[in-house]
């Protein structure tokens, strides 16, 4: 074939271009939605409670991801340092994923219980006070600013249109189970229907400040579960990883 | 037609010359703020009180400032400079859709640079890298794209010559590919659909190991198309101008052009290697990743021996060294890509500063050296000067920002492996030998040395800045020609 039909023709040079680079991408994405085997069957998982959320997107909109990654290897190393191997279950209801790429700091996929909540607020507030070589930034401004979340049972009805399974009553008390969370017992809050709703939940307050729901609050209760949610000493691997 | 896009050169045509000087003038800008940013945030590395404790300044928040400066406002402003340049001569048609189209991309593509760097310092993202800006930026940008994919692909159906330049090729790779890659990865719901307060926040539509996918489907193809493919449209007329040579070898441009547009897309999974994502597609992304050495140093191969027969001028013309230079950093880093996406190299390089320096290697060595090379030809062309003010500043800003670069890459090297290697170590009874802010602790020298190759890096722009500056209000520096030395130029 002639490569100068391409040379003459500005439409059919840019059909031609789309499809070769369409196809690399049909063939690594597609499947990840249609083959079953790629996020694994395990109990556990379930969608982020509305404060973890809360939490959650701050982690997002700092930018904690540039130096966390939240994704341990299955090395040896990585297993002793950070615990079990994440699972792709683990981040199914993560949007968008956390996984990083980059370790300037250390992963975070399973630092839920492994410090106080009383450890997260000073460490946030000035990192170097625990830790005297770290190089992270101070996050004393998230202790700060007060965090609402009135609308949090749209960012839930968001989140089901993209696949997340919360149910009406969930919506429904999105807002309740923010501040429940956030400020536990003496916010006046029903805290068994909260775990009900979302098991293994840390209920606070988080940042010894019972006054009011911060930045930080949402961030530590988001902290404090990573990880957490998959039983591993029940969990069998399938495939590969079982031999 | 008013005098400042009139024609010149051979042709009678009107070629719309006002558009190329506003996106010069804005990849320069661009382009100083974008290498100061990376310097301050490499500083914060080493010295974190440089975080000033501030909302709006921490590394988090300044981090995309500094990758969309660099990447999106000074080579995006780039590629719109030299591709409008390049297509409108190349074709001997003017700029289709006029000045109107052409002053709609300019001020849309500022308008998209301003809204996203804003953003980010304010915490508005959505969290992906290097595709940060949130759906309401994402859909400016997306407007803008559509108008450019008018303007060049109109440009080459008006035009005059019967055969499309291989440098258009590649920039029309570059365009259809950004907006194919843009779409897929920010496919978004904005929680205001839903009743929600926040006008900026939306979530993205994929979440976990297919978001991650989608994720480095596009944040490797925007090293692919936009940093590779639109600068090779650039290495393929500014080189061979520069050298006054033709291209080596038209065969071996179809070739590299068709494997290069294939094989890039796949390579996405070499930056998600041993996690939850299937077994089978890293595979892929690996075997495809070393696959793709071929073609890139068929672009290489293709640049350098352009030159052929003309070596001496990289001793008399600094200009053109900037753009050899650059075809051999790409050389180096599509050479070093591979390596680190085989399974095992990537389980020592991924997550440390290896990568960063690789991705850095290419993009100060590469992206920024064919720039600079294309702007100090550009510059006396567009503002009608005879030549630049001098061509010894030139020579200074080469060798400055080189041994910045060396700096840089270097540091990275020894500490990324460095960092790895900490990370792994078993002491004697099999404990891991180093908690993990002693690795931290470890990087401080080589966080200095890396910021101080980026001063380095910035103060050879500046140079090229106040050049630029002299060469347009037409002040010319009275100067010794470069001769070649006798055994070169004897013969």
């Amino acid at each position: 074939m002639k490569h100068e039909i391409f040379e003459k023709n500005t439409i059919l040079l840019a059909i031609a271009i789309l499809l070769t680079v369409a196809i690399g991408g049909l063939v690594q994405i597609v499947p990840l939605y249609t083959i079953d085997s790629t996020i694994e069957k395990v109990d556990g998982v379930r969608p982020y409670s509305p404060l973890e959320l809360a939490g959650r997107n701050i982690y997002v909109r700092e930018g904690c991801y540039l130096c966390h990654s939240q994704q341990i290897r299955p090395f040896r190393d990585e297993v002793e340092r950070y615990g079990h191997y994440s699972l792709a279950a683990e981040s199914m209801y993560d949007h968008p994923f956390q996984w990083g790429s980059k370790r300037t700091g250390p992963d975070l996929a399973r630092v839920g219980g492994k410090y106080s909540n009383a450890w997260h607020t000073a460490h946030l507030i000035d990192p170097r006070a625990v830790v005297p070589e770290s190089v992270m930034p101070m996050y004393g401004f998230l202790a700060k600013n007060e965090l609402t979340f009135n609308d949090a049972g749209a960012h839930l009805a968001t989140l089901r249109a993209a696949g997340d399974p919360y149910t009406d009553e969930q919506i429904a008390q999105a807002a309740a189970d923010f501040t429940t969370q956030a400020l536990g017992e003496a916010s006046g809050g029903d805290v068994d229907a909260l775990m009900a709703r979302y098991p293994k939940a840390v209920v606070g307050d988080f940042d010894g400040d019972p006054s009011k729901v911060s930045e930080l609050d949402a961030v530590i209760a988001y902290l404090q579960m990573l990880g957490t949610l998959v039983d591993f000493t029940t969990y069998k691997p399938e495939g590969e990883m079982a031999r | 037609m008013n005098q400042a896009t009139t024609a010149t050169g051979a042709s009678d045509v009107a070629y719309n010359e006002d558009v190329v000087r506003k996106f010069v003038l804005a990849a320069t800008f661009w382009g100083v703020i974008g290498f100061i940013a990376g310097t301050f945030i490499a500083f914060q590395l080493a010295f974190p009180a440089l975080n000033l404790g501030l909302e709006w300044t921490t590394f988090g928040r300044l981090r995309p400032v500094h990758t969309s400066a660099v990447i999106f406002a000074f080579g995006g402003s780039v590629l719109f400079a030299t591709s409008f340049y390049v297509v409108q001569r190349t074709c001997r048609a003017p700029l289709f859709g006029g000045k109107v189209l052409a002053n709609f991309i300019f001020y849309g593509y500022q308008l998209f640079i301003l809204l996203a760097a804003s953003g980010y310092v304010l915490g508005i993202t959505q969290g992906k890298e290097y595709a940060e800006p949130e759906w309401y930026t994402d859909l400016v940008i997306t407007i803008v794209w559509v108008a450019y994919l008018v303007a060049f692909a109109g440009t080459l159906m008006t035009r005059r010559v019967s055969h499309i330049y291989v440098a258009n090729w590649f920039y029309l790779a570059f365009i259809i590919t950004i907006a194919m890659l843009h779409i897929g990865n920010n496919i978004t719901l904005p929680v205001i659909l839903f009743g929600g307060e926040s006008f900026a926040k939306s979530y993205i539509w994929a979440s976990g190991v297919q978001d991650a996918m989608t994720q480095w489907w596009y944040g490797h193809n925007a090293v692919g198309f936009f940093l590779t493919a639109g600068f090779l449209g650039l290495m393929y007329y500014f080189v061979p101008k520069q050298a006054n040579r033709p291209v080596y070898s038209y065969r071996l441009s179809i070739i590299h052009f068709w494997a290069l547009v294939f094989l890039y897309i796949w390579a996405g999974p070499h930056h998600l290697h041993y996690t939850s994502l299937p077994d089978w597609t890293q595979t892929l992304g690996m075997t495809f990743s070393i696959m793709l050495w071929m073609p890139s140093w068929g672009g290489m191969i293709n640049g350098l021996m352009t030159l052929s027969g003309a070596w001496e001028k990289l001793r008399t013309d600094p200009v053109l060294r900037f753009l050899i230079a650059s075809v051999a950093f790409y050389g180096m880093s599509t050479f070093e890509g591979p390596a680190m996406s085989i399974k095992a190299v990537n389980g020592l390089s991924h997550y440390t500063d290896w990568t960063v320096g690789h991705v850095h290697s290419g993009a100060l060595g590469w992206v920024a050296f064919v720039s600079f090379g294309a702007l100090y030809y550009l510059i006396p062309k567009l503002w009608k000067r005879e030549r630049l003010y001098s061509l010894r500043l030139v020579t200074y800003h080469f060798w400055i920002a080189t041994i910045g670069i060396v700096l840089y890459i270097t540091a990275m090297w020894i500490s990324g492996i460095m960092q790895g290697l900490m990370w792994r170590a078993y002491d004697d009874l099999g404990f891991l030998q180093y908690s993990f802010i002693e690795s931290v602790e470890a990087m401080h020298p080589y966080y200095v040395i890396r910021a101080c190759g980026g001063v380095l890096f910035v103060l050879g722009a500046l140079i090229m800045v106040w050049n630029f500056i002299k060469t347009i209000q037409g002040d010319m520096r009275v100067e010794d020609e470069f001769v070649a030395p006798q055994s070169a130029a004897a013969e």
